[in-house]
């Protein structure tokens, strides 16, 4: 353990910002990280008790607020176990010897012959009637209110009892018996029905709207933002399809030829900047074979299963939001600079919607609501999106193409490396690069149209290069970000950003080159691969896959992927598979992974697991369709995700790493899991599929082009 | 037109005052106040609202509320008895067969139909019995696992 303080901490550094006693009996924890399914939670209750030495179900989250809750920023990233974790064990930690120190104080005993067992300090004799919950009062200004200070004496995991064990979510009974607990069941006092009625296109302008129909509690027209409020969503959804029929807009083509993404990311402005340049003569002399090829990914819709909801209410000068943002104070603050309020008298609560994968429309929904609140002051409004608006206007991870080159030398080591990628940025969340990115204000009058998402700078691997720069040794190696300017569909964060399509590309192109080489897949990639935790995944996948005595039945493919997740990560390694003709069939998915020190191991595998269903979906299906005005792509049948009866088995070993530091599960089966499955189509019919979605059209213009 | 309307949910006779083309999800939701089903897609398209009509797993997003009249209709939160679970959802805990949750409501009431008419399904049973649910944090997995446990703790027979 290092003595500098984790960085959440850092930023809130008292300890009755993170933690806080009760006379029952109850430690909450106060954590600046939201809950969407991840276990997050869950894991962090693991870490709270671990550190006071209190049962887990002693420990309960609150509820997180800008109000109340430290400020995180936003639950991305893979980095909550380690920023929001790491905080929370020095917290406890340092709760735990003040609360020793208080009650060693008053039993005039030495500190270290006292212990806590479930909150109750103990001697060697027993109990000693001393505990957080009666000490707490008295502790809290003397503890609770001091700054956390650099080297609390946190437990070696060697010595944890809570941590490091699967332990059930805290969750999931309400989710099983269907108790409230997501944002659209809460029903607030008096609360009124908001639908927003969004233009036909992208770049639809309104021109006329009928007036409201009786019942109405509000029509609000705004230049094209166009809305009702009503007493019940029953009512406001009828009123919003009437109006949708009778609006007259005027459609533009915006949106590039959909038959056609390599062209439109070929021809549009880019920023084109180095990530790397590496340049090695001597490695470039001993190339006597090159390989060339080109990968791509369409635009891929969020899809999660709840359209997005947000309640707000406008008292006064006071504006309270309830949102599932995954960053509810960028979402203040998006919300003051673009509704021009001061953001200390915005206050955002976070309050559960379904699984989030990336920047979804609920920051979109929080703003359509704001301002059908601020037509009705004083009540709360509820706005619900419908399942075509989610599809249709929710950010999409953005299409991409990466094209790679390689020289391989005589003895069939890779010499030299080239990978170029054009993308729209990944980096569109509220508030980025100071513009409030909120769909809404770009439809009121006045607003501008949301502008280009960023990507971050172009070797921090935090948009479209995520996982460009190989992690094989290669001594002469290039990799060049091409960031679009103009982004005609909205694009922002989406599970694993690049890594998806970097990996695919990459891990693909190895296959292609270790053919070349007349070498098998996995050995070819060890050849290549110094880090020993990369080449334990990789044996471990293998392993658990039984590659060795892979089937070679016709139609079968195996594959393999391998990355580490952002360069400096988690460690993911993945075998498919596959039964292919034209139509791929995914059958098994086995994978390894190494995300360091592990809280709790169940909620590791789940994520993985989920990552690696998810990955495949992308793969195997998805794509956002559109025409020249709209996207097109907005129900389940057109935007068809991976089902029950066509997912595989997975089966997720962990592989154990006690003493290097967390890394995060979350993202990382994404570009593996994609790789081992295009490989395993390539293994099945003989023919390298290089564009995403991996349908039948594309296995079947690939072996007409083959 | 708004009617009075009686449909027996959770085996209790209830009335609601509304039109008979409302969508039953609309009235277990807001009327009803129950929060099992929800809302994911409103064509009956994504499983998120399945509730038990007579024993059948249907949408309750696109069924109007005037053909639910005069059937059972028994949501997920009529499936426990008392405290405790049914093994349906008593399965999915011990699987810890969910992320988001959002969908699982949906879920179990698809798998209790299944379990009821076919008491031991096969893994390709469970698989089509569920094909109606979509998930999109992938808790496939598990959830048929869950299904398969809990036809062995003898699910079908509640």
């Amino acid at each position: 353990m290092t003595d500098a303080l984790p960085p959440a901490l850092a930023a809130n550094p008292h300890l009755a910002d993170w933690l806080g006693f009760s006379a029952s009996g109850v430690v909450t924890v106060r954590p600046g990280k939201v809950e969407y399914g991840q276990g997050l939670w869950t894991a962090l209750a693991q870490i709270a008790a671990e550190e006071l030495d209190v049962r887990l179900d002693q420990v309960r989250i609150a509820p997180v607020s800008t109000g109340a809750s430290p400020d995180e920023g936003v639950t991305s990233g893979s980095r909550s176990i380690q920023d929001c974790g790491g905080a929370l064990r020095w917290v406890c930690a340092q709760a735990r010897a003040a609360l020793l120190a208080a009650a060693a104080a008053r039993l005039e005993a030495a500190p270290d012959a006292l212990t806590v067992r479930a909150g109750d300090v103990h001697t060697a004799d027993g109990a000693t009637g001393l505990s957080y919950w009666s000490l707490g009062a008295a502790m809290r200004p003397a503890l609770l209110a001091r700054a956390a200070a650099p080297g609390a004496p946190a437990k070696p995991p060697g010595r944890w009892s809570v941590a490091g064990r699967s332990v059930p979510r805290i969750d999931l009974p309400d989710k099983v018996t269907g108790r409230p607990r997501f944002l659209a069941d809460l029903m607030l006092p008096g609360m009124l029905f908001g639908r927003v009625v969004r233009p036909p296109a992208v770049g639809a302008t309104l021109d006329s709207a009928p007036a409201p129909p009786p019942g109405l509690v509000a029509q609000v027209r705004d230049g094209s933002f166009l809305a009702v409020i009503a007493e019940s969503d029953r009512v406001a959804v009828t009123a919003a399809r009437r109006l949708a029929r009778a609006a007259r807009w005027t459609v533009r083509d915006t949106l590039p030829d959909e038959r056609d993404l390599k062209g439109f990311l070929l021809a549009a402005p880019a920023q084109v900047q180095p990530v790397v340049a590496r340049r090695d003569p001597a490695a470039a002399a001993r190339v006597t074979r090159r390989l060339h090829a080109e990968f791509s990914r369409p635009f891929i819709a969020h899809a999660s299963m709840a359209p997005s909801c947000a309640i707000a209410r406008w008292d006064g000068d006071r504006v309270t939001v309830w949102s599932h943002s995954q960053g509810i104070f960028a979402l203040r603050g998006a919300l003051a600079t673009g509704l021009g309020l001061d953001p200390a008298r915005i206050t955002v609560h976070y309050v559960e919607g379904a699984g989030v994968y990336g920047h979804n429309a609920a920051d979109d929904a929080a703003a359509d609501a704001v301002l059908l609140a601020r037509a009705v002051p004083g009540r709360p409004v509820r706005v619900l999106w419908s399942r075509e608006d989610e599809l249709g206007w929710g950010p999409a991870g953005p299409a991409m193409l990466a094209r790679l080159s390689a020289g391989l030398d005589a003895a069939g080591r890779i010499q030299t490396w080239r990978h170029d990628v054009w993308s729209n940025g990944f980096l569109g969340r509220p508030g980025t690069g100071g513009e409030p990115r909120l769909l809404a204000l770009s439809h009121v009058a006045g607003g501008a149209p949301i502008p280009p998402a960023l990507d971050g700078p172009p070797s921090g691997a935090m948009g479209a290069t995520r996982n460009a720069v190989p992690g094989y040794h290669i001594p002469d190696l290039e990799v060049t970000r091409h960031r679009l300017l103009a982004m005609p569909i909205r694009t922002s964060s989406l599970r694993s950003l690049g890594a998806f399509l970097n990996v695919f590309a990459i891990e693909s192109f190895m296959d292609e080159l270790a053919a070349a080489a007349g070498a098998d897949p996995l050995a070819f990639r060890l050849a290549h691969l110094t880090d020993p935790r990369a080449r334990r995944v990789i044996g471990e996948a293998a392993a658990l896959a039984g590659w060795a005595s892979r089937s070679r039945a016709a139609g079968t493919g195996w594959g393999l992927g391998y990355a580490r997740y952002k360069g400096q990560a988690g460690y993911g390694a993945a075998v498919a598979e596959v039964a292919a003709d034209t139509a791929v069939s995914l059958r098994r998915l086995w994978l390894a992974v190494d995300v360091g020190r592990v809280i709790n191991p169940d909620g590791v595998i789940s994520q993985v697991e989920g990552g690696a269903i998810q990955s495949a979906s992308w793969a195997l299906r998805e794509q956002v369709r559109f025409d020249r005005t709209r996207i097109t792509s907005v129900t389940w049948d057109s935007y068809p995700i991976l089902r029950f009866t066509e997912v595989p088995e997975v089966a997720v070993r962990i592989v154990a790493a006690p003493d290097e530091p967390e890394a995060g599960a979350g993202e990382l089966a994404q570009g593996p899991v994609a790789a081992a499955i295009g490989n395993a189509v390539a293994d099945a019919v003989g023919v390298r599929v290089r564009d995403l979605p991996l349908t039948t059209g594309q296995v079947t213009r690939a072996i007409e082009a083959g | 037109m708004t009617h009075d309307i009686q449909v027996t949910v959770n085996g209790a006779a209830r009335v609601v005052s509304c039109a008979p083309d409302t969508p039953l999800l609309d009235v277990l939701r807001h009327d009803l106040g129950l929060t099992g089903p929800r809302f994911g897609c409103g064509a009956g398209l994504c499983g998120a609202c399945f509730v038990l009509v007579d024993g059948e797993p249907r949408s309750s997003c696109d069924l109007p509320i005037g053909a639910a009249a005069g059937h059972e209709v028994t949501t997920v939160e009529g499936l426990a008895a008392g405290n405790l679970l049914h093994p349906v959802q008593q399965a999915v805990l011990d699987e810890q067969a969910a992320q988001c949750g959002y969908c699982t409501a949906g879920m179990i009431v698809s798998a209790v139909a299944l379990l009821r008419s076919s008491p031991a399904p096969t893994e390709a049973e469970a698989r089509a019995a569920l094909d109606g649910n979509l998930c999109r944090c992938g808790s496939h997995p598990r959830v048929i696992r869950a299904v398969l446990r809990a036809a062995a703790a003898g699910g079908g027979g509640d």
